[in-house]
């Protein structure tokens, strides 16, 4: 029966407003709200692209929808991977580097081995953005400097360690064997198979965020970090695990590059970063942490793409993209702010202040 | 807790310590090495020439870096500030070359760098959005603006006096480019308002509790505002003077250069959570990435060393600290297990015993 | 007790714990046996080390020595995880939700039910959460996220959290800090429930009457240190309240009479939707006027919105005569108000600041000369601050979070009182302070209204209304019940207004 009000003693975040005990709603308000912002990105994708295609049907010819599968590949893997880090609230900007170093690793290994298998050399590019993945998380976790920080800084330092490498170099498909270059065009029903892995690696990463116990674990540290602490969570080999898996899915991001492109040199990847992380922001991922799906995050990154592809289409300037994609985003985090305070008045008396 | 002491004379000792911060010890001293280092061992360091060429090639990301100080202080951040700078120069492109005179377009470009550095300032304190997401979100749309002005297309045909104007030397100082000392005036301003004015004592306070700060009186989220305005300004400022520098206007300049900015920020010891920084220690930190970079180029070491090189400075620079207390915090607190607390030594307070680098 | 032959070990002791933490010792040597189907009663000032000792048993911090046994035997905590695993549940001071996550979620967070596949069993997790609730007479949403929840509904979560993973010991820290009556009486019914079915209780309050009420046995500290305990029959307030402080305690409330002068403040209709409704008062120079209630009354945001920190819908505050601007604190302050806010360390201080700064924030124009900071200025008037209220520092450059509860709370006071106001708000004035500077911030309070100053006082504790206010205005959910005069002013009547009871004629 408390009316509603502040409470005394506010916790480190605070649960916005304390309200009579439990307006009991129908449903889960929540999850629901988060559901329709999901599937309003989803929406967005079906309507654009069914617009574009009546406008244009060559749109969605055999090639065009190959060419948006392939365009949305590299993107959505590294926003799934992103998702999971910003999840725990911490952010990785080293991902652009990174996939590029594993591009470029991936080529060089045909280049040094000719005879290696195809599985190996891709295996190897994960296992690069894995290493990478983890020496990041490693810095956040055991010297614990934030992870803006550490990862601007290794973005530097694998770019440059990247180019050194490469000294001004590069890969080209001659030197890559057939098969690997194959794996671009090759096609699951009617999915091309880079595709059909960013499918997989979706669902995957997505089953084990909302059924696994490590997996809630993520949304619990990036919720309150004390408070997983206190309940006993391994929260540093959480966090680890994400930004390990992280590297090793921009390593598998850069193999697919690798694979599609056939030419790889030392810029691979390049302002990468922040493109990630608006795709996973505007499928409602919250860089505060605690908060979003992989779903979402993909489906962002798949948007991203999709208006890439459809503004020729439209015969939209295509110098209009970057402003398009930028006006998405400020959109994006303005719908999440509304769905929030609209889930907050529902749940609690008054709306959340300031924040 | 605290044991009671009354006033030490230690007082004005700490306080010439505090004033020196030990947080920007590092940078400082890094920059000093840096450039003893290079005047030594580096032909050609050490030359008006090159002085002044080097002073000039920080100059953009120094002006930047100063209201990016104060933001960050404040506990938040703008990544939209290179866009800024080629919005602010694709601006100046297209009035040029529709024969507007530059002493027009130079205003227009402030006036434009004024109105989205207030448009991130709306998102940000009015709509209540996370300024790392906003200003993501702007840096794609003002470089989309950027590019719909201008395309692909560059502008270059400003005229010889301007581009030469801005590298001239202050009359009888050589290797003190004009423009740099005016930035260095610039950076004055900005010590002085931060660390010396009462609008820069509130900045501290909002990036160390916000909530404190509006309960005394501290307009938060209009302190915000202008910050964010004066970036954009400021931003479209370094826009001017980097098109008048390179002599040419392009959509794509200055691509990735928010996050040098901030890396210089940061290594100047500014704390991304907020509440922590001097300017003293972000202008050590662009010198020293601008002379670093000067000096390998002169050795003709590649650029791409010292994109490592800016790496694990930037590392460094955060893990040493935090480094630093976890092995104090080790040797004062001994492992968990043994004896019970030696003698209880109540350390002074007010006095910090020497170096605790 | 006599009843078991063999006396089974207690489920948890602690025997000489010490914990330092630099050159603060936090425990000295401190013992402390949880006995099953007890509840077991935690009292001491504040800084005696209650919180490192629940911490200790929460597994957060290691003893530098001494023994934790669970069910007589040693055990070493190196993690939060290792005290949960030994049936130990604590329930922190603040209670520790993920907002984001489901509530059923936040009560088996780590240790979800899972089915064949190593999935997470929703239903069976929803299922027996809502049994939990059950059990705990309480109707929250096992499915709607934590954010928004009530303090009190936080802590029955985390209770509900206990009762699911069977805890054998259960440790509250000030659990009823932040509830009302009802909610507090509610926590107190299942608290005996889990006693009577076994579970070792160990509960810390401030609250005297619910220790009193509540407990079988009392442990009190002071400074880390044991000093006594024994079954609660066996002693009285007066007993404890010695113990703890280790001296007499003479006269808590000094209260001076004052000459009431011109009226200062006038809050004429102020409302904001959902928070308070119609509220109007006057409060005359000299007056000390309290605003009693229960905690979510909506006191607190009163006096936030009249002094300009939250925005009102409608209604005015004129101080002096003055119609303050809605949603202006400067303007407040401009008019010569003052807020002293109810949480110290989130709204009062800048923990990380020094001293100095802290306390001359609200006169640094005075205080500087065209625009620029002297920090000579800023020194001097720290230190006169800092005299004329006693307070205990080591240099004016320290930061604050440095220094005592008790000592905060001057620095708060000074940071206040320097603006020289002529109407002050002050928001749970001694809310966890010791009991010797409490007595100082009362004479304090008692001498500037004698000198002038109209003083609008909330407080939650009845005793500090009671012996301080000149009248007393009473909440309830969000409208002023009743005003009494100070003899007017009783127990009885503030809170039978409190709970929004007819007052009964007879006192």
């Amino acid at each position: 029966m408390t009316p509603p009000g502040t409470p005394a003693q506010a916790p480190e975040r605070p649960p916005e407003n304390p309200s009579a005990t439990a307006a009991p709603p129908k449903g889960r308000p929540a999850q629901r709200t988060r559901q329709v912002r999901e599937l309003g990105v989803l929406l967005a994708v079906a309507v654009l692209i069914t617009a574009t295609w009546l406008h244009n049907p060559g749109f969605l010819s055999a090639q065009g929808v190959r060419d948006l599968f392939l365009g949305a590949t590299v993107l959505s893997v590294l926003a799934v991977g992103q998702a999971m880090v910003l999840i725990t609230r911490n952010v990785d900007l080293s991902v652009g580097s990174v996939m590029g170093l594993s591009a470029f690793g991936t080529g060089i290994l045909f280049v040094t081995f000719p005879g290696l298998p195809v599985p190996v050399a891709m295996l190897c590019g994960v296992a690069i953005g894995a290493v990478c993945g983890l020496l990041n998380g490693a810095l956040v976790t055991t010297v614990q400097v934030p992870a803006l920080v550490v990862t601007l800084g290794t973005l530097y330092a694998f770019r440059g360690i990247n180019h050194w490498w490469a000294d001004g170099g590069q890969v080209n498909a001659h030197d890559m064997p057939a098969a690997f270059l194959a794996l671009g065009r090759v096609s699951l029903l009617g999915v091309p198979l880079p595709a059909a892995v960013a499918i997989a690696t979706v669902v995957v990463v997505g089953l084990y965020l909302a059924h696994y116990r490590s997996g809630r674990e993520l949304y619990a540290i990036g919720s309150n970090a004390d408070a997983a602490r206190l309940s006993g969570i391994p929260a540093g080999r959480r966090v680890l695990t994400a930004f390990a898996v992280n590297g090793a899915l921009a390593g598998l991001a850069g193999v697919l590059f690798a694979a599609r492109y056939g030419t790889v040199d030392s810029t691979v990847g390049t302002g990468m970063e922040l493109q990630v992380v608006a795709a996973a922001v505007v499928g409602g991922v919250a860089i505060a942490g605690g908060v979003g799906t992989v779903y979402g995050a993909a489906v962002g990154a798949v948007l991203m793409t999709t208006i890439t592809a459809a503004l020729p289409i439209w015969q939209i300037n295509q110098f209009w993209h970057q402003a398009v994609v930028g006006a998405l985003i400020l959109a994006a985090i303005g719908l999440d702010r509304l769905l929030a305070l609209r889930t907050a008045r529902k749940l609690g008396g008054g709306g959340a202040r300031g924040a | 807790m605290v044991p009671d002491h009354t006033r030490t004379p230690a007082g004005t000792v700490s306080r010439l310590r505090s004033a020196l911060s030990l947080r920007e010890a590092p940078v400082l001293g890094a920059l000093l090495v840096t450039l003893v280092c290079a005047a030594m061992f580096v032909d050609n360091f050490a030359t008006e020439r090159n002085t002044g060429f080097l002073l000039l090639s920080v100059a953009a990301i120094a002006l930047m870096a100063l209201p990016m100080t104060l933001i960050v202080i404040t506990g938040e951040i703008d990544l939209s500030v290179a866009s800024t700078l080629a919005l602010s120069s694709a601006t100046m492109g297209v009035l040029w070359e529709a024969g507007v005179p530059i002493e027009t377009a130079l205003w227009i470009c402030l006036a434009v760098g004024l109105a989205v550095g207030a448009l991130n300032g709306v998102l940000v304190t009015l709509c209540g959005l996370p300024s790392l997401a906003v200003t993501i979100g702007t840096m794609a749309l003002y470089r989309g603006l950027a590019y719909v002005l201008l395309g692909d297309r560059a502008v270059a045909s400003y005229p010889q006096t301007w581009v030469s104007g801005v590298r001239d030397t202050v009359p009888g100082v050589p290797g003190l480019p004009w423009t740099v000392l005016a930035i260095a005036l610039l950076a004055v301003l900005f010590a002085v308002l931060l660390h010396a004015s009462v609008l820069g004592r509130s900045l501290y306070d909002i990036g160390n509790n916000a909530e404190a700060a509006r309960f005394a009186g501290v307009r938060v989220r209009w302190t915000k505002f202008w910050l964010f305005a004066a970036s954009g300004l400021v931003s479209a400022g370094a826009g001017v003077l980097w098109t008048l520098q390179y002599g040419t206007s392009r959509a794509d300049t200055a691509f990735g250069l928010e996050l040098q900015v901030v890396a210089a920020v940061l290594l100047g010891g500014v704390s991304i959570f907020g509440g922590v920084g001097t300017v003293v220690g972000v202008m050590a930190g662009v010198l020293l990435l601008g002379s670093l970079r000067n000096a390998l180029q002169l050795l003709g070491i590649s650029s791409d060393v010292l994109q490592v090189v800016t790496g694990l400075i930037l590392i460094a620079s955060v893990v040493a600290p935090s480094a630093a207390a976890r092995l104090r915090a080790r040797r004062k607190a001994p492992g968990p297990r043994p004896a019970p607390d030696p003698d209880d030594r109540n350390r002074p307070v007010a006095a910090p015993s020497g170096e605790e680098s | 007790m006599p009843e078991q032959q063999p006396p089974a070990p207690p489920p948890l002791a602690l025997d000489g714990v010490s914990k330092s933490f630099g050159s603060v010792r936090a425990l000295r040597g401190l013992s402390l046996e949880l006995r099953a189907g007890e509840i077991h009663a935690l009292v001491g000032e504040n800084g005696a080390g209650k919180s490192t000792l629940v911490k200790t048993i929460a597994g957060v911090h290691r003893p530098d020595s001494g023994q934790i046994l669970v069910d007589g035997e040693t055990t070493a905590f190196q993690a939060p995880a290792d005290a949960q695993r030994a049936g130990i549940a604590v329930i922190h001071q603040e209670p520790t939700l993920f907002p984001d996550l489901s509530v059923a979620e936040n009560i088996f967070v780590g240790r979800q039910p899972r089915t064949r596949l190593r999935t997470i069993d929703r239903a069976l997790m929803r299922r027996r959460t809502a049994e939990a609730f059950a059990r705990l007479g309480v109707e929250t949403d096992p499915d709607r996220p934590a954010r928004g929840l009530s303090i009190a509904d936080q802590q029955l979560v985390e209770i509900a959290k206990a009762l699911t993973r069977r805890a054998r010991v259960l440790v509250m820290d000030e659990p009823t800090a932040a509830l009302s009556g009802v909610e507090a009486e509610r926590l107190f019914r299942v608290a005996r429930s889990l006693r009577d079915s076994g579970t070792a209780l160990l509960f810390i309050s401030h609250r005297f009457d619910e220790v009193f009420a509540l407990c079988d046995r009392i442990t009190v500290v002071r400074d880390g240190a044991f000093v006594s305990c024994d079954p609660t029959p066996e002693l009285d307030v007066d007993t404890v309240v010695r113990r703890m402080v280790g001296r007499e305690v003479s006269s808590l409330y000094p209260k001076e009479e004052a000459q009431v002068g011109e009226t200062v403040l006038e809050v004429e209709g102020l409302t904001r939707r959902g928070v308070f409704t119609d509220v109007s008062f006057s409060v005359r120079a000299g007056e000390i006027v309290a605003l009693a209630g229960l905690v979510g009354a909506g006191r607190s945001e009163v006096v936030r919105a009249a002094f300009g920190v939250d925005r009102h819908d409608t209604g005015t505050v004129r101080v002096l005569g003055r119609e303050l601007p809605n949603g202006r604190p400067r303007a407040a302050m401009a008019a010569g108000a003052a807020l002293v806010p109810e949480d110290r360390r989130l709204q009062g201080l800048v923990m990380e600041s020094s001293i100095e700064r802290n306390s001359t924030a609200t006169r640094r124009g005075p205080l500087s000369r065209l625009g620029l900071l002297r920090p000579r200025a800023e020194r001097d008037a720290a230190r006169e601050w800092g005299e004329r209220l006693q307070l205990k520092y080591g240099d004016t450059t320290d930061p604050v979070s440095t220094l005592s509860g008790g000592n905060q709370q001057k620095v708060v006071l000074a940071k206040w009182l320097s603006t020289r106001p002529r109407l002050l708000f002050i928001d749970e004035p001694t809310r966890g302070i010791d009991v010797g500077t409490k007595a100082e911030v009362h004479r304090l309070l008692s001498r500037l209204a004698g000198e002038g100053l109209a003083i609008v006082m909330v407080s939650s504790e009845l005793p500090e209304v009671l012996a301080m206010a000149d009248r007393v205005l009473v909440m309830h959910e969000g409208r002023i019940t009743a005003e009494l005069d100070r003899d007017a002013a009783t127990e009885e009547t503030v809170m039978y207004a409190a709970t929004g009871q007819q007052p009964r004629s007879a006192a």
